[in-house]
Protein backbone atom coordinates (compact mmCIF):
# COMPACT_ATOMS: atom_id res chain seq x y z
CA UNK A 1 0.00 0.00 0.00
CA UNK A 2 1.15 3.84 -0.64
CA UNK A 3 0.50 6.93 0.92
CA UNK A 4 0.87 10.41 1.09
CA UNK A 5 4.02 10.21 3.58
CA UNK A 6 6.19 7.64 1.45
CA UNK A 7 5.22 9.11 -1.71
CA UNK A 8 6.40 12.19 -0.55
CA UNK A 9 9.85 11.12 0.65
CA UNK A 10 10.45 9.32 -2.44
CA UNK A 11 9.46 12.97 -4.75
CA UNK A 12 11.62 14.93 -2.32
CA UNK A 13 14.81 12.59 -2.63
CA UNK A 14 14.55 12.46 -6.59
CA UNK A 15 14.02 15.92 -6.53
CA UNK A 16 17.46 15.99 -4.04
CA UNK A 17 19.10 14.30 -6.87
CA UNK A 18 18.23 16.36 -9.47
CA UNK A 19 19.15 19.97 -7.69
CA UNK A 20 22.43 18.42 -6.29
CA UNK A 21 23.18 17.04 -10.15
CA UNK A 22 22.24 20.76 -11.27
CA UNK A 23 24.56 22.51 -8.65
CA UNK A 24 27.30 19.72 -10.09
CA UNK A 25 27.12 21.25 -13.43
CA UNK A 26 26.20 24.74 -12.42
CA UNK A 27 30.06 26.34 -11.87
CA UNK A 28 31.34 24.79 -15.55
CA UNK A 29 30.11 27.41 -17.63
CA UNK A 30 31.48 29.92 -15.28
CA UNK A 31 35.13 30.68 -15.24
CA UNK A 32 34.79 34.32 -13.26
CA UNK A 33 36.70 33.89 -10.22
CA UNK A 34 34.08 35.79 -8.41
CA UNK A 35 31.19 34.06 -9.06
CA UNK A 36 32.92 30.41 -8.81
CA UNK A 37 33.52 31.96 -4.75
CA UNK A 38 30.32 33.08 -4.54
CA UNK A 39 29.01 29.92 -5.21
CA UNK A 40 31.53 27.86 -3.17
CA UNK A 41 30.17 30.36 0.11
CA UNK A 42 26.62 29.98 -0.82
CA UNK A 43 27.36 26.07 -1.07
CA UNK A 44 29.43 26.70 2.60
CA UNK A 45 26.12 28.61 4.22
CA UNK A 46 23.74 26.11 2.56
CA UNK A 47 25.23 23.29 4.35
CA UNK A 48 25.79 25.38 7.54
CA UNK A 49 22.30 26.65 7.58
CA UNK A 50 21.02 22.68 7.15
CA UNK A 51 23.11 21.74 10.35
CA UNK A 52 21.43 24.61 12.07
CA UNK A 53 18.36 23.24 10.94
CA UNK A 54 18.72 20.05 12.10
CA UNK A 55 18.78 21.33 15.96
CA UNK A 56 16.59 24.57 15.03
CA UNK A 57 14.75 23.67 12.69
CA UNK A 58 13.25 20.08 13.51
CA UNK A 59 13.81 20.17 16.92
CA UNK A 60 12.78 23.44 17.54
CA UNK A 61 15.73 24.18 19.81
CA UNK A 62 17.19 27.75 18.51
CA UNK A 63 20.90 28.03 19.01
CA UNK A 64 22.25 31.47 18.24
CA UNK A 65 25.89 30.29 19.13
CA UNK A 66 26.87 27.87 16.09
CA UNK A 67 29.62 30.18 15.66
CA UNK A 68 31.39 27.92 18.55
CA UNK A 69 30.98 24.62 16.32
CA UNK A 70 32.02 26.18 12.88
CA UNK A 71 35.34 27.77 14.76
CA UNK A 72 35.94 25.02 16.23
CA UNK A 73 35.94 22.95 13.98
CA UNK A 74 37.88 25.42 11.58
CA UNK A 75 40.55 25.27 14.37
CA UNK A 76 40.61 21.43 15.10
CA UNK A 77 41.28 20.46 11.35
CA UNK A 78 43.73 23.28 11.05
CA UNK A 79 45.85 22.38 14.05
CA UNK A 80 46.10 18.45 13.03
CA UNK A 81 47.32 19.19 9.13
CA UNK A 82 49.74 22.23 10.67
CA UNK A 83 50.97 20.81 13.47
CA UNK A 84 50.58 16.77 12.67
CA UNK A 85 50.13 16.89 8.93
CA UNK A 86 46.81 15.18 8.91
CA UNK A 87 45.00 16.23 6.01
CA UNK A 88 41.66 17.55 5.78
CA UNK A 89 39.87 14.48 4.79
CA UNK A 90 40.45 12.91 7.91
CA UNK A 91 40.42 16.05 10.13
CA UNK A 92 36.87 17.17 9.11
CA UNK A 93 36.14 13.85 10.47
CA UNK A 94 37.90 14.75 14.03
CA UNK A 95 36.59 18.40 13.83
CA UNK A 96 32.63 17.13 13.16
CA UNK A 97 33.17 14.05 16.19
CA UNK A 98 34.78 17.46 18.71
CA UNK A 99 32.37 19.85 18.04
CA UNK A 100 29.13 16.93 18.06
CA UNK A 101 30.78 16.23 21.86
CA UNK A 102 30.94 20.13 22.40
CA UNK A 103 27.15 19.99 21.48
CA UNK A 104 26.76 17.44 23.95
CA UNK A 105 28.37 19.52 26.89
CA UNK A 106 26.70 22.76 25.66
CA UNK A 107 22.96 21.27 25.67
CA UNK A 108 23.50 19.17 29.08
CA UNK A 109 22.95 22.47 31.12
CA UNK A 110 21.72 24.24 28.29
CA UNK A 111 18.68 21.79 27.69
CA UNK A 112 17.30 22.11 31.04
CA UNK A 113 16.93 26.05 30.07
CA UNK A 114 13.31 25.97 28.22
CA UNK A 115 12.37 28.70 25.33
CA UNK A 116 14.05 31.58 24.61
CA UNK A 117 16.64 30.92 27.49
CA UNK A 118 17.90 28.42 25.70
CA UNK A 119 18.57 30.47 22.94
CA UNK A 120 20.17 33.23 25.35
CA UNK A 121 21.99 31.09 26.76
CA UNK A 122 23.68 29.75 23.21
CA UNK A 123 24.41 33.47 22.82
CA UNK A 124 26.51 33.31 25.88
CA UNK A 125 28.36 30.48 25.01
CA UNK A 126 29.37 31.37 21.83
CA UNK A 127 30.92 34.24 23.44
CA UNK A 128 32.76 32.33 25.63
CA UNK A 129 33.94 30.58 23.03
CA UNK A 130 35.38 33.87 20.80
CA UNK A 131 36.78 35.07 24.05
CA UNK A 132 38.64 31.77 24.98
CA UNK A 133 40.12 31.69 21.48
CA UNK A 134 41.30 34.91 21.30
CA UNK A 135 43.25 34.94 24.72
CA UNK A 136 44.66 30.69 23.76
CA UNK A 137 48.37 30.93 22.55
CA UNK A 138 48.64 27.35 21.59
CA UNK A 139 46.13 28.18 18.84
CA UNK A 140 47.36 31.72 17.95
CA UNK A 141 45.17 33.36 20.33
CA UNK A 142 44.39 36.80 18.21
CA UNK A 143 46.82 36.06 15.20
CA UNK A 144 45.05 33.61 14.00
CA UNK A 145 46.65 30.28 12.13
CA UNK A 146 47.83 30.25 8.48
CA UNK A 147 47.31 27.25 7.01
CA UNK A 148 50.70 26.34 4.77
CA UNK A 149 50.10 25.48 1.46
CA UNK A 150 51.85 21.72 1.17
CA UNK A 151 51.43 21.11 -3.01
CA UNK A 152 47.93 20.31 -4.97
CA UNK A 153 45.97 17.74 -3.13
CA UNK A 154 42.67 16.35 -2.60
CA UNK A 155 43.24 14.70 0.49
CA UNK A 156 44.49 18.04 2.03
CA UNK A 157 42.31 20.29 -0.30
CA UNK A 158 44.78 22.30 -1.46
CA UNK A 159 44.91 24.20 -4.80
CA UNK A 160 46.57 27.10 -6.03
CA UNK A 161 44.37 28.71 -8.07
CA UNK A 162 41.68 26.19 -8.89
CA UNK A 163 38.24 26.56 -7.70
CA UNK A 164 36.35 24.11 -8.72
CA UNK A 165 37.65 21.09 -6.31
CA UNK A 166 36.51 23.20 -3.68
CA UNK A 167 32.84 23.90 -4.95
CA UNK A 168 32.48 20.12 -5.40
CA UNK A 169 34.11 19.71 -2.04
CA UNK A 170 31.36 22.71 -0.20
CA UNK A 171 28.41 20.54 -2.56
CA UNK A 172 29.31 17.23 -1.05
CA UNK A 173 29.02 19.20 2.75
CA UNK A 174 25.66 20.24 1.00
CA UNK A 175 24.55 16.75 -0.10
CA UNK A 176 25.45 15.08 3.52
CA UNK A 177 23.89 17.54 5.25
CA UNK A 178 20.49 17.55 2.92
CA UNK A 179 20.70 13.77 3.38
CA UNK A 180 20.98 13.38 7.23
CA UNK A 181 18.14 15.65 6.91
CA UNK A 182 16.14 13.43 4.69
CA UNK A 183 16.53 10.68 6.77
CA UNK A 184 15.86 12.11 9.76
CA UNK A 185 12.76 13.12 8.29
CA UNK A 186 11.42 9.64 8.05
CA UNK A 187 12.86 8.23 11.30
CA UNK A 188 11.70 7.56 14.75
CA UNK A 189 14.18 10.60 15.43
CA UNK A 190 12.59 12.89 13.45
CA UNK A 191 9.26 12.30 14.42
CA UNK A 192 10.01 12.01 18.19
CA UNK A 193 11.97 15.47 17.35
CA UNK A 194 8.82 17.19 15.79
CA UNK A 195 6.98 16.29 18.18
CA UNK A 196 9.11 17.59 21.03
CA UNK A 197 9.14 20.92 18.96
CA UNK A 198 5.16 21.47 18.62
CA UNK A 199 4.82 20.07 22.11
CA UNK A 200 6.87 18.65 24.42
CA UNK A 201 4.69 17.36 26.87
CA UNK A 202 2.27 15.59 24.83
CA UNK A 203 5.88 14.11 23.08
CA UNK A 204 6.76 12.94 26.22
CA UNK A 205 3.32 11.58 27.26
CA UNK A 206 4.23 9.23 23.98
CA UNK A 207 7.20 7.51 25.56
CA UNK A 208 9.31 10.63 23.34
CA UNK A 209 12.73 10.99 25.88
CA UNK A 210 12.60 14.96 25.60
CA UNK A 211 16.33 15.57 26.97
CA UNK A 212 17.62 13.04 25.13
CA UNK A 213 16.28 13.48 21.88
CA UNK A 214 17.24 17.47 21.94
CA UNK A 215 21.16 15.95 22.85
CA UNK A 216 20.94 13.84 19.70
CA UNK A 217 20.15 16.36 17.86
CA UNK A 218 22.35 18.93 18.96
CA UNK A 219 25.18 16.41 18.44
CA UNK A 220 24.41 15.71 14.74
CA UNK A 221 24.10 19.70 14.15
CA UNK A 222 27.47 20.08 15.84
CA UNK A 223 29.00 17.72 14.32
CA UNK A 224 27.73 18.93 10.67
CA UNK A 225 29.11 22.20 11.52
CA UNK A 226 32.36 21.33 12.74
CA UNK A 227 32.67 19.84 8.93
CA UNK A 228 31.31 23.02 7.51
CA UNK A 229 33.83 25.04 9.60
CA UNK A 230 36.95 21.96 8.48
CA UNK A 231 36.20 22.64 4.92
CA UNK A 232 35.77 26.38 4.85
CA UNK A 233 39.31 26.86 6.60
CA UNK A 234 41.07 24.92 3.79
CA UNK A 235 39.46 27.51 1.56
CA UNK A 236 40.69 30.34 2.65
CA UNK A 237 43.88 29.03 4.36
CA UNK A 238 43.56 31.72 7.42
CA UNK A 239 41.70 31.72 10.42
CA UNK A 240 41.75 33.76 13.56
CA UNK A 241 38.79 34.08 16.36
CA UNK A 242 37.42 37.47 14.57
CA UNK A 243 36.84 35.43 11.05
CA UNK A 244 35.57 32.02 12.39
CA UNK A 245 34.18 32.68 15.98
CA UNK A 246 32.70 35.88 15.87
CA UNK A 247 28.71 35.95 17.21
CA UNK A 248 27.75 37.22 13.37
CA UNK A 249 28.42 33.69 12.40
CA UNK A 250 26.12 32.30 14.61
CA UNK A 251 23.14 34.44 13.15
CA UNK A 252 24.65 33.92 9.28
CA UNK A 253 24.41 30.35 10.19
CA UNK A 254 20.47 30.53 11.45
CA UNK A 255 19.41 33.27 8.86
CA UNK A 256 19.26 31.13 5.64
CA UNK A 257 16.97 27.95 7.31
CA UNK A 258 15.28 30.73 9.14
CA UNK A 259 14.85 32.77 5.62
CA UNK A 260 14.17 29.92 3.55
CA UNK A 261 11.49 27.59 6.29
CA UNK A 262 12.86 26.07 9.42
CA UNK A 263 12.02 22.77 10.06
CA UNK A 264 12.35 21.62 6.06
CA UNK A 265 14.28 19.64 3.56
CA UNK A 266 14.45 22.74 1.07
CA UNK A 267 14.41 26.08 3.37
CA UNK A 268 17.99 26.11 4.31
CA UNK A 269 19.29 25.70 0.18
CA UNK A 270 16.69 28.51 -0.71
CA UNK A 271 17.49 30.26 1.78
CA UNK A 272 21.11 30.57 0.98
CA UNK A 273 20.57 30.79 -1.97
CA UNK A 274 18.62 34.47 -2.02
CA UNK A 275 20.66 35.30 0.69
CA UNK A 276 24.19 34.66 0.57
CA UNK A 277 24.47 36.32 -2.87
CA UNK A 278 22.85 39.53 -1.76
CA UNK A 279 24.96 40.29 1.37
CA UNK A 280 28.44 39.18 -0.77
CA UNK A 281 27.25 41.41 -3.69
CA UNK A 282 25.87 44.32 -1.24
CA UNK A 283 29.16 44.11 0.82
CA UNK A 284 31.63 44.70 -2.83
CA UNK A 285 29.38 46.99 -4.39
CA UNK A 286 28.65 49.11 -0.95
CA UNK A 287 32.49 48.72 -0.47
CA UNK A 288 34.27 49.10 3.00
CA UNK A 289 31.44 50.16 5.04
CA UNK A 290 31.52 46.60 6.51
CA UNK A 291 29.26 44.40 8.45
CA UNK A 292 26.81 46.97 9.12
CA UNK A 293 25.27 47.34 6.26
CA UNK A 294 25.12 43.38 4.91
CA UNK A 295 23.10 42.51 8.30
CA UNK A 296 20.86 45.69 8.03
CA UNK A 297 19.93 43.58 4.61
CA UNK A 298 19.68 40.17 6.14
CA UNK A 299 17.42 42.48 8.85
CA UNK A 300 15.24 43.80 6.31
CA UNK A 301 14.98 40.36 4.45
CA UNK A 302 14.10 38.54 8.15
CA UNK A 303 11.78 40.74 8.46
CA UNK A 304 9.73 40.41 5.09
CA UNK A 305 9.52 37.01 5.29
CA UNK A 306 8.44 37.05 8.71
CA UNK A 307 5.43 39.60 7.67
CA UNK A 308 4.35 38.18 4.12
CA UNK A 309 5.45 34.57 4.48
CA UNK A 310 5.82 33.28 8.57
CA UNK A 311 6.59 29.22 6.58
CA UNK A 312 9.53 31.01 4.91
CA UNK A 313 10.47 31.20 1.27
CA UNK A 314 10.11 27.23 0.83
CA UNK A 315 6.29 27.94 0.95
CA UNK A 316 6.11 29.91 -2.22
CA UNK A 317 7.17 26.74 -4.16
CA UNK A 318 4.18 24.77 -3.36
CA UNK A 319 6.32 22.29 -1.97
CA UNK A 320 3.88 22.22 0.69
CA UNK A 321 0.62 22.27 -1.71
CA UNK A 322 -0.88 19.52 -0.49
CA UNK A 323 -1.07 20.46 3.33
CA UNK A 324 -2.58 23.51 1.84
CA UNK A 325 -5.42 21.87 -0.25
CA UNK A 326 -6.01 19.81 2.51
CA UNK A 327 -6.62 22.93 4.71
CA UNK A 328 -8.99 24.46 2.60
CA UNK B 1 -10.08 -9.65 39.02
CA UNK B 2 -6.36 -8.34 39.09
CA UNK B 3 -5.39 -5.30 39.72
CA UNK B 4 -3.90 -3.03 37.61
CA UNK B 5 -3.50 0.21 39.20
CA UNK B 6 -2.25 0.83 42.79
CA UNK B 7 -2.49 4.61 43.94
CA UNK B 8 -1.32 4.62 47.17
CA UNK B 9 -1.62 7.78 49.83
CA UNK B 10 -0.40 10.26 47.19
CA UNK B 11 0.22 13.73 48.08
CA UNK B 12 1.16 16.31 45.86
CA UNK B 13 1.30 20.58 46.90
CA UNK B 14 1.83 22.89 44.46
CA UNK B 15 2.64 26.40 46.86
CA UNK B 16 -0.02 26.21 50.32
CA UNK B 17 -2.47 24.31 47.77
CA UNK B 18 -2.67 20.55 48.27
CA UNK B 19 -3.89 19.32 45.24
CA UNK B 20 -3.69 15.41 46.10
CA UNK B 21 -3.52 15.07 49.79
CA UNK B 22 -3.46 11.38 50.71
CA UNK B 23 -5.30 9.60 47.54
CA UNK B 24 -5.45 5.85 47.83
CA UNK B 25 -7.73 3.91 45.02
CA UNK B 26 -6.76 0.43 43.16
CA UNK B 27 -8.14 -0.41 39.50
CA UNK B 28 -8.60 -3.54 38.22
CA UNK B 29 -7.85 -4.75 34.79
CA UNK B 30 -10.25 -4.02 32.36
CA UNK B 31 -12.60 -1.60 33.89
CA UNK B 32 -13.59 1.77 33.36
CA UNK B 33 -13.17 3.65 36.35
CA UNK B 34 -14.72 7.35 36.38
CA UNK B 35 -12.71 9.60 38.57
CA UNK B 36 -15.28 12.91 38.99
CA UNK B 37 -15.15 15.77 41.42
CA UNK B 38 -15.69 19.95 41.02
CA UNK B 39 -13.52 21.88 39.14
CA UNK B 40 -9.56 22.66 41.46
CA UNK B 41 -10.28 18.85 43.07
CA UNK B 42 -7.00 17.48 41.85
CA UNK B 43 -8.18 15.50 39.31
CA UNK B 44 -5.58 16.25 36.55
CA UNK B 45 -3.07 16.80 39.29
CA UNK B 46 -3.85 12.88 39.80
CA UNK B 47 -3.51 12.23 36.13
CA UNK B 48 -0.29 13.88 35.78
CA UNK B 49 1.24 11.87 38.81
CA UNK B 50 -0.12 8.47 37.06
CA UNK B 51 1.30 9.37 33.70
CA UNK B 52 4.66 10.73 35.11
CA UNK B 53 4.29 13.95 34.23
CA UNK B 54 4.73 15.51 38.24
CA UNK B 55 6.56 13.50 40.87
CA UNK B 56 4.31 13.24 43.88
CA UNK B 57 5.46 14.84 47.14
CA UNK B 58 5.22 11.11 48.83
CA UNK B 59 3.05 8.14 48.29
CA UNK B 60 3.58 6.15 45.50
CA UNK B 61 1.92 4.91 42.18
CA UNK B 62 2.17 1.11 41.67
CA UNK B 63 1.18 -0.37 37.72
CA UNK B 64 0.95 -4.39 38.14
CA UNK B 65 3.57 -4.04 41.13
CA UNK B 66 5.75 -2.17 39.85
CA UNK B 67 6.47 1.70 41.18
CA UNK B 68 5.89 4.00 38.11
CA UNK B 69 5.74 7.54 39.93
CA UNK B 70 8.44 9.89 40.00
CA UNK B 71 10.04 8.28 37.11
CA UNK B 72 9.17 10.06 34.28
CA UNK B 73 6.45 10.37 31.42
CA UNK B 74 8.68 8.44 28.76
CA UNK B 75 8.86 5.21 31.65
CA UNK B 76 5.25 5.60 32.06
CA UNK B 77 4.56 5.29 28.69
CA UNK B 78 7.04 2.13 28.04
CA UNK B 79 5.32 0.59 30.78
CA UNK B 80 1.84 0.73 29.54
CA UNK B 81 0.10 4.26 30.72
CA UNK B 82 -1.01 6.45 27.97
CA UNK B 83 -3.30 9.71 28.41
CA UNK B 84 -5.25 12.69 27.04
CA UNK B 85 -5.01 16.56 27.79
CA UNK B 86 -7.90 18.46 29.33
CA UNK B 87 -6.66 21.14 27.13
CA UNK B 88 -5.67 19.33 23.70
CA UNK B 89 -2.54 19.26 22.58
CA UNK B 90 -1.60 18.36 19.12
CA UNK B 91 1.58 17.93 16.96
CA UNK B 92 0.32 21.04 14.82
CA UNK B 93 3.03 21.21 12.14
CA UNK B 94 2.70 17.45 10.94
CA UNK B 95 -0.49 15.42 9.90
CA UNK B 96 -2.95 13.56 11.41
CA UNK B 97 -1.03 10.49 10.37
CA UNK B 98 2.17 11.60 11.68
CA UNK B 99 1.13 12.53 15.02
CA UNK B 100 -0.29 9.38 15.78
CA UNK B 101 2.97 7.72 14.42
CA UNK B 102 4.68 9.70 17.26
CA UNK B 103 2.55 7.34 19.55
CA UNK B 104 3.38 4.28 17.45
CA UNK B 105 6.81 4.73 17.64
CA UNK B 106 6.81 3.88 21.15
CA UNK B 107 6.62 0.51 20.09
CA UNK B 108 8.51 0.25 17.29
CA UNK B 109 11.67 1.97 15.70
CA UNK B 110 10.58 0.64 12.42
CA UNK B 111 8.60 3.70 10.17
CA UNK B 112 6.48 1.48 8.75
CA UNK B 113 5.29 -0.54 10.95
CA UNK B 114 4.54 2.39 13.01
CA UNK B 115 2.73 3.92 9.78
CA UNK B 116 0.50 0.50 9.72
CA UNK B 117 0.13 0.79 13.33
CA UNK B 118 -0.82 4.48 13.02
CA UNK B 119 -3.06 3.91 9.89
CA UNK B 120 -4.53 0.43 11.92
CA UNK B 121 -4.81 2.96 14.86
CA UNK B 122 -6.80 5.72 12.97
CA UNK B 123 -9.28 3.47 11.18
CA UNK B 124 -9.93 2.17 14.80
CA UNK B 125 -10.95 5.33 16.17
CA UNK B 126 -12.50 6.60 12.73
CA UNK B 127 -9.96 9.36 11.48
CA UNK B 128 -8.75 7.48 8.83
CA UNK B 129 -10.07 9.57 6.15
CA UNK B 130 -8.34 12.63 7.83
CA UNK B 131 -4.96 10.76 8.10
CA UNK B 132 -2.99 13.35 5.53
CA UNK B 133 -4.73 16.80 6.78
CA UNK B 134 -2.41 18.48 9.01
CA UNK B 135 -3.54 18.62 12.78
CA UNK B 136 -4.21 21.77 13.16
CA UNK B 137 -7.38 21.57 10.72
CA UNK B 138 -8.90 19.19 12.70
CA UNK B 139 -12.18 20.62 14.46
CA UNK B 140 -12.51 19.96 18.06
CA UNK B 141 -13.56 17.00 18.03
CA UNK B 142 -11.52 15.48 15.88
CA UNK B 143 -9.13 16.73 17.77
CA UNK B 144 -9.92 14.93 21.08
CA UNK B 145 -10.37 12.16 18.74
CA UNK B 146 -6.48 12.68 17.63
CA UNK B 147 -5.34 12.18 21.34
CA UNK B 148 -6.85 9.23 21.78
CA UNK B 149 -5.57 7.82 18.59
CA UNK B 150 -2.10 8.85 19.62
CA UNK B 151 -2.21 7.57 22.88
CA UNK B 152 -3.84 3.66 21.58
CA UNK B 153 -1.10 3.95 19.07
CA UNK B 154 1.30 3.85 22.13
CA UNK B 155 -0.64 -0.04 22.76
CA UNK B 156 -1.61 1.27 26.32
CA UNK B 157 -3.15 -0.94 29.58
CA UNK B 158 -4.19 2.01 30.84
CA UNK B 159 -5.73 5.10 28.85
CA UNK B 160 -6.28 8.13 31.46
CA UNK B 161 -9.28 10.23 29.41
CA UNK B 162 -8.96 14.01 30.76
CA UNK B 163 -12.20 15.27 29.74
CA UNK B 164 -13.02 14.20 26.53
CA UNK B 165 -16.18 14.80 26.25
CA UNK B 166 -16.56 18.22 27.90
CA UNK B 167 -17.43 20.74 24.96
CA UNK B 168 -18.68 18.55 22.81
CA UNK B 169 -22.40 18.24 21.36
CA UNK B 170 -24.53 15.37 22.25
CA UNK B 171 -24.10 13.73 19.23
CA UNK B 172 -20.13 14.24 19.04
CA UNK B 173 -20.61 13.17 22.96
CA UNK B 174 -22.49 9.85 22.00
CA UNK B 175 -19.50 9.41 19.19
CA UNK B 176 -17.02 9.62 22.41
CA UNK B 177 -18.62 7.45 24.42
CA UNK B 178 -19.10 4.89 21.95
CA UNK B 179 -15.11 5.16 20.63
CA UNK B 180 -14.51 4.80 25.34
CA UNK B 181 -16.50 1.02 25.34
CA UNK B 182 -14.35 0.16 22.09
CA UNK B 183 -11.20 1.12 23.49
CA UNK B 184 -12.57 -0.83 26.63
CA UNK B 185 -13.71 -4.12 24.31
CA UNK B 186 -9.80 -3.95 23.02
CA UNK B 187 -8.50 -4.98 26.58
CA UNK B 188 -7.37 -1.37 27.93
CA UNK B 189 -7.84 -0.14 31.43
CA UNK B 190 -9.87 3.35 31.34
CA UNK B 191 -10.03 5.97 34.08
CA UNK B 192 -11.90 8.84 32.88
CA UNK B 193 -12.14 12.52 34.26
CA UNK B 194 -15.84 13.60 33.48
CA UNK B 195 -17.69 16.81 35.23
CA UNK B 196 -20.94 16.04 34.15
CA UNK B 197 -21.90 13.07 36.46
CA UNK B 198 -24.80 12.15 33.90
CA UNK B 199 -22.31 11.24 31.27
CA UNK B 200 -19.89 9.09 33.08
CA UNK B 201 -21.99 7.69 35.21
CA UNK B 202 -23.77 4.95 32.86
CA UNK B 203 -20.29 4.04 31.19
CA UNK B 204 -18.15 2.94 34.80
CA UNK B 205 -18.02 0.05 36.77
CA UNK B 206 -17.05 2.56 39.66
CA UNK B 207 -15.97 6.15 40.09
CA UNK B 208 -13.97 8.11 42.36
CA UNK B 209 -15.11 11.39 44.25
CA UNK B 210 -12.84 13.96 44.54
CA UNK B 211 -13.04 16.79 46.78
CA UNK B 212 -10.50 19.26 47.64
CA UNK B 213 -7.84 16.98 47.11
CA UNK B 214 -9.32 13.86 48.70
CA UNK B 215 -11.19 11.09 47.92
CA UNK B 216 -14.79 11.81 49.17
CA UNK B 217 -15.86 8.05 48.28
CA UNK B 218 -15.60 5.52 45.94
CA UNK B 219 -18.11 3.14 44.39
CA UNK B 220 -20.51 1.97 41.87
CA UNK B 221 -22.56 4.91 40.21
CA UNK B 222 -25.70 3.66 41.86
CA UNK B 223 -24.00 4.53 45.45
CA UNK B 224 -22.77 7.65 44.10
CA UNK B 225 -25.53 9.72 43.48
CA UNK B 226 -27.39 8.62 46.45
CA UNK B 227 -24.05 9.68 48.74
CA UNK B 228 -25.19 12.83 50.55
CA UNK B 229 -21.84 14.45 50.63
CA UNK B 230 -21.50 14.15 46.60
CA UNK B 231 -24.51 15.86 46.30
CA UNK B 232 -23.23 18.83 48.85
CA UNK B 233 -20.04 18.93 46.77
CA UNK B 234 -21.42 19.15 43.52
CA UNK B 235 -24.68 21.50 44.41
CA UNK B 236 -22.27 23.43 46.40
CA UNK B 237 -20.04 23.89 43.01
CA UNK B 238 -23.03 24.37 41.06
CA UNK B 239 -23.89 27.17 43.17
CA UNK B 240 -20.52 28.46 43.64
CA UNK B 241 -20.31 28.08 40.10
CA UNK B 242 -23.43 30.27 39.07
N1 LIG C 1 1.18 22.85 37.86
C1 LIG C 1 0.49 23.46 38.84
N2 LIG C 1 1.01 24.54 39.47
C2 LIG C 1 0.34 25.16 40.45
N3 LIG C 1 -0.85 24.77 40.90
C3 LIG C 1 -1.44 23.71 40.33
C4 LIG C 1 -0.79 23.01 39.25
N4 LIG C 1 -1.59 21.98 38.89
C5 LIG C 1 -2.68 22.07 39.67
N5 LIG C 1 -2.60 23.10 40.54
C6 LIG C 1 -3.59 23.44 41.55
O1 LIG C 1 -4.00 22.25 42.16
C7 LIG C 1 -5.41 22.24 42.35
C8 LIG C 1 -6.02 21.07 41.64
O2 LIG C 1 -5.94 21.29 40.25
P1 LIG C 1 -6.35 20.22 39.18
O3 LIG C 1 -6.03 20.80 37.86
O4 LIG C 1 -5.74 18.92 39.52
O5 LIG C 1 -7.91 20.15 39.40
P2 LIG C 1 -9.02 19.45 38.50
O6 LIG C 1 -9.78 18.56 39.40
O7 LIG C 1 -8.42 18.83 37.31
O8 LIG C 1 -9.90 20.70 38.10
P3 LIG C 1 -10.69 21.01 36.74
O9 LIG C 1 -11.99 20.28 36.83
O10 LIG C 1 -10.87 22.48 36.76
O11 LIG C 1 -9.84 20.53 35.62
C9 LIG C 1 -5.92 23.57 41.83
O12 LIG C 1 -6.04 24.44 42.95
C10 LIG C 1 -4.82 24.05 40.92
O13 LIG C 1 -4.75 25.45 40.91
MG1 LIG D 1 -8.57 19.09 35.31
Amino acid sequence: MDNDILRRRRRELITGVIVLAALAMLPLPIADVYTRNLLIITLLYAGLAQAWNILGGYCGQISLGHAIYFGVGCYVSTLLYVRLGIPVAFGLFAAGAVCGALALLVGWPCFRLSGHYYAVATVVVGEIGYLLFLNWDFVGAATGIYVPFKGESWLALQFRTQKLPYHYAMLAFVAATWIAAWVIEGSRWGFSWRAVRDDAVAARSLGVRVFASKMAAAAISGFFTGVGGALFAQYVGYIDPDSVLAGTFSILIALPAVLGGVGTLWGPLIGAVVLIPVSELSRSYLGGSGRGVDLMIYGGLIVLVALARPQGLVSLLGLRRRAHENAA
Amino acid sequence: MKTLLEVDNLRKSFGGVAANDGISFNVAEGEILGLIGPNGAGKTSLFNAISGEIPPDSGEVRLLGERVSGRGPALCAARGIARTFQVVRSFDSMTVLENVMVGAFARTARPRAAMQAAQETLEFCGLAARADRPAWSLSPPEKRRLEVARALATRPRLLLLDEMLTGLTPTEAQGGVQLVRDVQARGVTIIMVEHVMEVVLPLVSRAVVLNLGRVLTIGAPAEIVKNPEVIKAYLGDRYAAA
